[in-house]
């Protein structure tokens, strides 16, 4: 022991008068490092010892009052601008409704910041390898008993001066306590290294199962797993092991009739037109001629092609041959194809088909206008002039 | 009867040494626990298995296992977490509010009301997560970054909720502990063994009773009693904004606020008298945990039983003077409706066997006072029943009326919350020294300076 470091001279007391005298003489004798160790706070030991108040409290307010701060621009974040949801027909910034979570959280930040600052920062706890630890005087402050403790660190200290002066105050006993030698451990000592095996196995086991087992379990299984055959799936109940079938041959879907002359070049009649040519009609007609007709045959029909010869070119719709054709035959060849054009048939419905041919219609009539038409469109026009 | 009101009641009996105090609180640590100890962890984690098998039920087989129906979907789930918050509040108001109104015999049983709070936040924090059936989404409550921008409706009260229990359950921790650092730093240098040494050691974080650190350390207990106060007070309000913010008549109503937080604090302290009765006799502790104490607590009893009694009577009065007919037909029918059972014996326990505590003799008796508070317990249980249900049964559309019935799995994990709770109790009443020693130390006689430097003569 007498080659380890003296850290303190260390005085038991048995009543707390005794000790608030100590430490009040001890203040005025002029040491600064020193403390006193007792079971209890006892009354008025801080001003004894010439301590002032405690400045922990900023701790709390400062955090407390950011706690605030933070979590109502939180909320008022995720609220007015990460993702406004109306709730209640409220404003998207209520901040009424904001108060209970603003307060709790205020009191949050405020008790874990205290607690920890009080602990890490003021105390720098925890330090279990303090000199006065696991000794007599340790265990009699723990108790009953109130202690005072005078380190070799401080200016004035003297070792037999402070005994004496220790002794005289009335302390019952009066020890040395020192630096206990700093144990030193090997780093590649063979149980460590085993320890850190063991852990290395164990924290990669427990983490392949949580991330690739655990994190998987399914809590309810039936929901999901049903007696019944997905698209894709396999059967051995039919002969091709397909879980897939096929519809019945002659199926027709809806909306799908089948077309009687697909796959004739030249049909030996064609169908009668079943719509009339109205303005919702003409109107679905032209947004589908403009889709799927305009890139060859051009917007006016006049085959005007925006392809600029990357694509044959689709002939002209407003020459006499066409004009001639009856509706039918146009929309066989919409149905059907001709030459390099595909057959439309899965790409336009029958009705936006027909509708198609009215608009065509549409467009010859425009480009070779009667007597009438003309009159008409004169009459329109003028009476659209401001007078 | 004559009793001298100017001297103060001593708040240890007996004139023990704080020597002595410190062996009979660390006595049940060190000691074998009896035959009778293990009979009743026995029993009570029994009980607690039993809540296990109702649980493990409920998650297997969805929460059709339980009598929840429409209109009654809030059922036992919901009565049984505000049950259980309610019972929380006693210790916070013992170790924050009382410190704070400088109460000091509160020292005696403030420890042991702190741990009771934290096993009832967690017998209540189980509920809402099983009853919203899928409780492995319960994570989505808190607001975790995502790529959706999805975040919890921080405007509904039940959001307001995990907010305030989780802080309560967080804070009371933190508040227990910080009481608990010099207590297991007493302990590291009374034990002889080397494993609760390390253990102790662990958690007194080197602990040295130094007074530049009990300086910070006072004025740190003061802060957080002052931040635990208003906190415990905002729990069961926004508990009660469950009810209160819904329109649905018996709950869209003012009063419950102040009437939830009174009717917390009532529970709660029935609940410390039941388990202080046995805990004191058991554990030698008689001379700590006085009879005094029980008369006091017993008071506060009377105090917050009149105030319950008082907001049933408001209830009916606001009911009938706000002249809504749905209002006034849901606070008849609570009274003499399908639930009228429930409601008289709320209404007996709560209002009137309290009452008996205007008698001295009645709040110094034992047996009596166990009765009373029991009673007080399962009143406060159907209390909360009596809203959750009543309202909801007959609300506004008589077609969509029902009535809640529970099955024997509700009954398995309400007996299985009271298993768990009185478990951890029995637990750390032999593990953890159940009155405050550093505490208790300061409130013996001739524990201060008697200011006129040990001479007492003067």
């Amino acid at each position: 022991m007498a080659d380890n470091k003296l850290y303190c001279v260390s005085a038991l007391f048995d009543t707390p008068d005794k000790i608030i005298n100590a430490a009040r003489k001890t203040t005025e004798a002029g040491y600064k490092k020193f403390d006193v160790n007792t079971p209890y706070p006892v009354h008025g030991m801080d001003r004894a010892m010439g301590m002032g108040q405690s400045k922990i409290g900023y701790v709390t307010l400062f955090f407390g009052l950011s706690g605030a701060v933070f979590i109502f621009l939180f909320m008022w974040w995720t609220f007015a601008s990460s993702y406004n949801i109306v709730v209640g027909g409220k404003p998207f910034l209520s901040a009424p409704a904001f108060i209970p979570i603003t307060f709790e959280t205020t009191v949050l930040f405020a008790a874990i910041s205290t607690f920890v600052g009080m602990i890490a920062v003021f105390f720098k706890l925890p330090h279990n390898s303090h000199p006065l630890h696991d000794t007599d005087y340790m265990k009699a402050v723990s108790g009953d008993k109130f202690g005072l403790v005078i380190e070799a660190d401080d200016e004035q200290f003297n070792r037999d001066r402070v005994t004496d002066f220790l002794k005289n105050l009335g302390a019952y006993k009066v020890a040395d306590v020192y630096i206990p030698e700093k144990e030193t451990y090997k780093l590649f000592s063979s149980g460590f290294v085993i320890f850190l095996i063991i852990l290395a196995v164990v924290t990669s086991a427990a983490t392949y199962i949580t991330l690739n087992k655990l994190m998987y379990v399914v809590p309810f299984s039936w929901m999901e797993v049903q007696d019944k055959l997905n698209a894709q799936e396999e059967s051995d109940i039919f002969a091709d092991g397909k879980g897939m079938r096929l519809p019945v041959e002659g199926t027709v879907a809806r909306g799908e009739l089948p077309y009687p002359f697909y796959g004739q070049p030249n049909p030996p009649e064609v169908l009668s037109n079943p719509t009339l040519p109205t303005k919702k009609v003409l109107e679905l007609g032209k947004r589908k001629f403009l889709t799927f007709c305009s890139p060859c045959h051009g917007n006016f029909a006049q085959g005007e092609s925006r392809l600029h010869g990357q694509f044959p070119t689709g002939p002209t719709l407003v020459s006499s041959k066409i004009n001639n054709y009856p509706d039918g035959m146009i929309y066989h060849i919409i149905t059907n194809g001709q030459n390099v054009m595909p057959s439309y048939m899965h790409q336009i419905n029958r009705e936006e088909r027909w509708a198609i041919v009215d608009y065509v219609r549409v467009l010859q009539r425009a480009q070779n206008p009667s007597q009438s038409d003309i009159q008409e469109v004169k009459k329109e026009s003028s009476s659209n002039v401001a007078k | 009867m004559s009793v001298d009101y100017s001297k103060e009641i001593p708040l240890v009996q007996g004139r023990l040494t704080m020597a002595q105090l410190d062996d009979a609180i660390a006595k049940p640590m060190s000691v074998r626990p009896g035959k009778i100890y293990f009979i009743a962890l026995a029993f009570t984690s029994g009980l607690l298995l039993l809540g296990v098998l109702g649980v493990s039920l409920t998650f297997y087989f969805g929460i059709g296992e339980w009598g929840n129906n429409q209109p009654v979907a809030w059922g036992w789930g919901i009565t049984n977490f505000v049950f259980w918050v309610g019972i929380a509040h006693a210790g916070t108001l013992i170790s924050a509010i009382l410190y704070l109104l400088r109460q000091k015999w509160r020292t005696g049983i403030s420890r042991f009301a702190e741990a009771m709070t934290i096993f009832a936040v967690m017998c209540a924090g189980i509920f809402p997560i099983i009853h919203t059936g899928r409780p492995w989404l319960a994570g989505y409550l808190l607001p975790y970054p995502n790529s959706h921008h999805l975040w919890p409706n921080f405007i509904s009260p039940l959001v307001w909720d995990v907010f305030a229990v989780s802080t309560y359950l967080i804070v009371s921790a933190i508040f227990w502990y910080v009481g608990l650092i010099p207590d297991f730093a007493t302990l590291r240098d009374r034990t002889v063994s080397k494993v609760k040494n390390f253990v102790y050691s662990f958690f007194s974080l080197g602990w040295r009773h130094s007074n530049r650190h009990w300086r910070h350390y006072e004025k740190v207990y003061m802060i957080l009693a002052g931040l635990a106060t208003p906190l415990v007070l905002s729990v069961h309000t926004v508990v009660s904004f469950d009810f209160a913010v819904a329109v649905l008549p018996g709950w869209h109503s003012t009063i419950f606020p102040p009437y939830f937080v009174a009717g917390a604090i009532f529970s709660g302290f029935a609940m410390v008298v039941t388990a202080l009765v046995f805990m004191r006799k058991v554990l030698g502790l008689e001379n700590v945990i006085t009879i005094d104490h029980l008369d006091r607590m017993n008071k506060i009893i009377l105090l917050t039983g009149s105030m319950v009694g008082y907001a049933y009577l408001m209830e009916f009065f606001i009911s009938w003077y706000s002249g809504v007919p749905t209002e006034q037909y849901v606070a008849v029918n609570r009274a003499f409706g399908e639930y009228a059972w429930g409601y008289w014996i709320m209404v007996a326990c709560n209002a009137l066997f309290p009452q008996l505590f205007w008698s001295r003799k009645i709040r110094r008796s034992i047996p009596v006072m166990f009765l009373v508070v029991v009673l007080v317990n399962v009143g406060m249980w159907f209390e909360r029943f009596i809203i959750i249900a009543s309202s909801l049964h007959r609300d506004f559309l008589p077609s969509s009326w029902g009535y809640f019935t529970p099955t024997w799995v509700d009954f398995s994990i309400l007996l299985g919350s009271f298993g768990l709770f009185f478990t951890l109790i029995l637990v750390f009443s032999r593990t953890l020294p159940v009155v405050t020693m550093s505490e208790i130390k300061g409130v013996v006689e001739g524990a201060h300076p008697t200011h006129h430097k040990g001479d007492h003569n003067g």
